[in-house]
């Protein structure tokens, strides 16, 4: 994405606008899953598939939803970011996490608009820019990163997208330094090598009165260490789960009907008739006989099969 | 008080009874007997206490906060390596039923009957380590009385509605309207169009992630919007300030230009103040201008009146009595105009951020209708407890057009037992949570839809015999 001066932005990923203006991060939408982010600035051009949007005539001054024919005559739409659309287009710096876990993180942490929460490490923000749209307008995300460029980028997204007053990155290892911050945390996510070792500093982070945890780790042997230390920390209603979605595409499908002959030689037999001889060509060609048509949701081929374990627990103060 | 600082039980609040994995949502009012997990007690103990707060249930039906009880779990245990030579008989536990309620009624403490328990049972030391633990939850589990009273939020009614009354949410299950809240971008400072027939679950659901800013309408079928669920959540009163209602009924009338806020037919005002009783005008703020204040009744009147002038008094009265329930019939006819109005106001505009509907009706011609009042470039999603609804109802959105981004989905969710030596996922499951289907919507242009051709799947390398792309 192209860099530059940053303008102030009215739009953020946390309000929606209505019409494109220049230093947004819009989404282009090509079709069918493709799309990317793009950086609005005067002056500059993308190129797609399609040809080349220019964002001082196609783009600024549009609204969000709108077509925009590009300069070999095919078209995009230009989206308004969601945290939803950043996950699936934002550059990956780690392995991220995907919007069903996000859902399901949210809801379990019970976090709302005026929530504090701590997480670590950042990755690639994904998270993040979750946390804090539910957060807004009167919470905040503290969020420790222990990669310094990773740190870094984080800021630098967290100012163009007009939320850098809702975070607060730290460049720290959670394990050994903690969250910065006591006895002021909501919520406390990790998605780290070792919870276990984060979890005495996680409890320290939440409120005294009690809050929720949340630790992801793709191996069971992770899970195991760190529900020892959740119970020897004091955290009660410890569980585990895993969520996956399963998305199906949405199909007309024609099955043949098969011949099962006749069940006598004369030629008066009606109903699933197959001795016609036209029945053997292209079954497309009989659409209106031979064929049963229906709509069906197909699962696709390939599918996530595992992406971590989910450990909830709640810090009570009784 | 008591403890530290966090929210405190206070009467009137709608708060929930937890015991392991049960929950139940009760309001907290005093001298009220509840029951709950085989168990009869009042709450009244219990108020003032901090959410959060375990109790244990006495003998009187009274709530006593738990003791902190140190385990003595560190001696080792006598122990057997399998179970080749244990039969179960049905005759180990020494124990009659009589005995354990004998236990009981002497007020014995629940530890201390698994403990007797354990004493008892002539195959307790030959089981595994493992089996122990198991045996002692499960003791526990039954005769120890503790509960917890938890805070509600979303996590706990929506799991709760799944486990005691899914009829009443469209089986809706809580990691499917974990989705759905993000899938919608549900967050603060929004105008949602909410439809359910979900017993106000899914409404509290989206008010508890909007945290009290922007406005939402929820569209209702017949009558009136219900909202059971929602008062569980507890929220502050101001949240309900811009929470709007529209009938679906009038969707048609207000999309064609039609809409009259007036009612269909005149209501005979003198019949319906008959004999009502008056109902608390809720939340209605605006005093109508051209309206008086009411007047109260004469409460007292003179004890020398002679009967005669008794019952003309009474008559007159009573027609007092009801010029003012037609009175007060009309103030809030006039009331429930004014917030038709403004709901309409609202939905005209057609700029809502999103749209969600989980209802007992088929979703395309809510989708249909209730998409026009979105903006474009805006996340709605659907729930429907049937895939089948979904697939008509993509196809219907697909020629429509102005959307984008379709999919159809289903949360698949396991729980896992983790303990040392012993974890794996948990026996029973739920077998399905039911469908989502989620898009955007782009500006809708007349004529053609340039998105239909826009979204014809990648065709697959076989042979398309069976496969046509809707």
């Amino acid at each position: 994405m192209p860099g530059g001066n940053y303008k102030i932005v009215t739009m953020s990923f946390v309000e929606y606008g209505d019409t494109i203006k220049d230093g947004d991060t819009a989404i282009v939408f090509l079709g069918h899953e493709s799309m990317f982010p793009v950086k609005v600035q005067h002056g500059t051009v993308t190129q797609t598939k399609y040809g080349v949007i220019r964002h001082s005539t196609d783009l600024i001054g549009k609204k969000y939803g709108s077509k925009v024919t590009c300069s070999k005559g095919g078209w995009v739409f230009i989206l308004h970011p969601t945290p939803e659309l950043w996950t699936m287009n934002l550059p990956h710096r780690t392995q991220i996490l995907y919007s069903t876990d996000i859902s399901i993180i949210t809801m379990m942490l019970e976090l709302k608009p005026g929530s504090i929460v701590c997480e670590s490490g950042t990755g690639s923000g994904s998270l993040s820019h979750a946390l804090i749209r539910t957060v807004a307008p009167t919470g905040h995300l503290y969020t420790v990163e222990f990669h310094q460029q990773r740190a870094e980028k984080a800021r630098e997204e967290f100012r163009e997208h007009g939320v850098e007053h809702l975070v607060t990155v730290t460049n720290q290892d959670v394990c050994k330094n903690g969250f910065g911050v006591s006895n002021i945390a909501d919520a406390v996510f990790l998605d780290i090598p070792s919870p276990w070792e984060a979890i005495g500093h996680a409890k320290s982070a939440l409120k005294a009165e009690g809050g929720r945890i949340c630790s992801f780790s793709p191996c069971i042997e992770q899970v195991q260490r760190t529900c020892l230390a959740m119970e020897e920390y004091g955290f009660t209603e410890i569980n585990t789960l895993e969520i996956l979605l399963r998305v199906y595409n949405v199909r007309t499908i024609s099955l043949q009907i098969p011949d099962l002959g006749k069940a006598a030689e004369d030629n008066s037999s009606s109903g699933f008739d197959s001795s016609n001889p036209s029945q053997q060509s292209s079954p497309c060609a009989n659409l209106q006989q031979g064929t049963v048509q229906f709509k069906s949701g197909v699962p696709l081929r390939e599918v996530v099969g595992h992406t971590g374990y989910l450990t909830f627990a709640t810090k009570s103060l009784v | 008080m008591e403890g530290g600082p966090g929210p405190r039980i206070r009467e009137g609040d709608c708060a929930v009874l937890k015991r392991g994995d049960v929950f139940k949502a009760v309001s907290v009012l005093r001298r009220r007997k509840i029951i709950f997990e085989k168990q009869w007690f009042y709450l009244d103990n219990a108020i003032g206490h901090i959410y959060g707060t375990t109790f244990e249930v006495t003998n009187g039906g009274n709530l006593q906060p738990k003791q902190e009880v140190e385990e003595t779990t560190t001696e080792t245990k006598e122990a057997g390596t399998d179970n080749r030579n244990i039969v179960d008989d049905g005759k180990s536990q020494k124990l009659t039923h009589d005995d354990i309620k004998a236990l009981k009624d002497k007020g014995i403490k629940g530890q201390e009957i698994v403990q007797q328990l354990i004493e008892n049972s002539t195959t307790f030391r030959d089981k595994t380590e493992f089996a122990q633990d198991k045996y002692i939850k499960k003791k526990k589990k039954k005769y120890e009385a503790i509960i917890t009273i938890v805070k509600p939020s979303t996590r706990i009614l929506s799991t709760m509605y799944y486990a005691r009354e899914p009829g009443k949410i469209n089986h809706l299950r809580y990691d499917t309207l974990a989705q759905m809240l993000t899938l919608g971008n549900i967050h603060a400072g929004t105008k949602m169009i909410v439809m359910e027939t979900c017993a106000g679950l899914v409404l509290g659901a989206v008010m508890e992630r909007m945290g009290g800013y922007g406005s939402i309408i929820q569209m209702y079928p017949g009558g009136g919007p219900v909202r059971a669920a929602t008062s569980c959540f507890g929220f502050p009163k101001a949240f309900f300030d811009n929470l709007h209602e529209f009938p679906l009924s009038k969707v048609q009338s207000l999309l064609c230009g039609t809409f009259s806020a007036e009612p269909e037919e005149i209501p005979l005002l003198e019949e319906e103040s008959n004999g009502l009783s008056e109902e608390k005008q809720q939340e209605t703020e605006e005093e109508p201008a051209a309206e008086t204040t009411m007047e109260m009744n004469p409460a007292e009147e003179q004890d020398t009146m002679d009967i005669g002038a008794e019952e003309v008094e009474f008559k007159e009265n009573k027609e007092k009595e009801n010029k003012e329930n037609v009175r007060e019939k009309q103030i809030k006819q006039w009331e429930r105009r004014k917030k038709l109005k403004e709901a309409a106001a609202l939905l005209r505009e057609k700029n809502a951020d999103g749209l969600i509907v989980a209802s007992k009706f088929h979703p395309t011609p809510l989708l249909l209708s209730l998409l026009e009042f979105v903006a474009p470039s805006r996340p709605f999603v659907v729930y429907c407890q049937y895939k089948e609804p979904l697939l008509d109802c993509y196809t219907k959105l697909r020629e429509r057009g102005g959307v984008i981004n379709l999919k159809l989905s289903e949360s698949w969710l396991r729980n896992y037992q983790v303990l040392p030596d012993r974890s794996h996922p948990k026996l029973t499951m739920s077998g399905g949570g039911g469908y989502l289907l989620s898009g955007i919507t782009v500006i809708l242009e007349q004529g053609r839809n340039p998105e239909v051709l826009k979204v014809e799947e990648p065709s697959s390398k076989r042979c398309k015999l069976q496969d046509l792309p809707c």
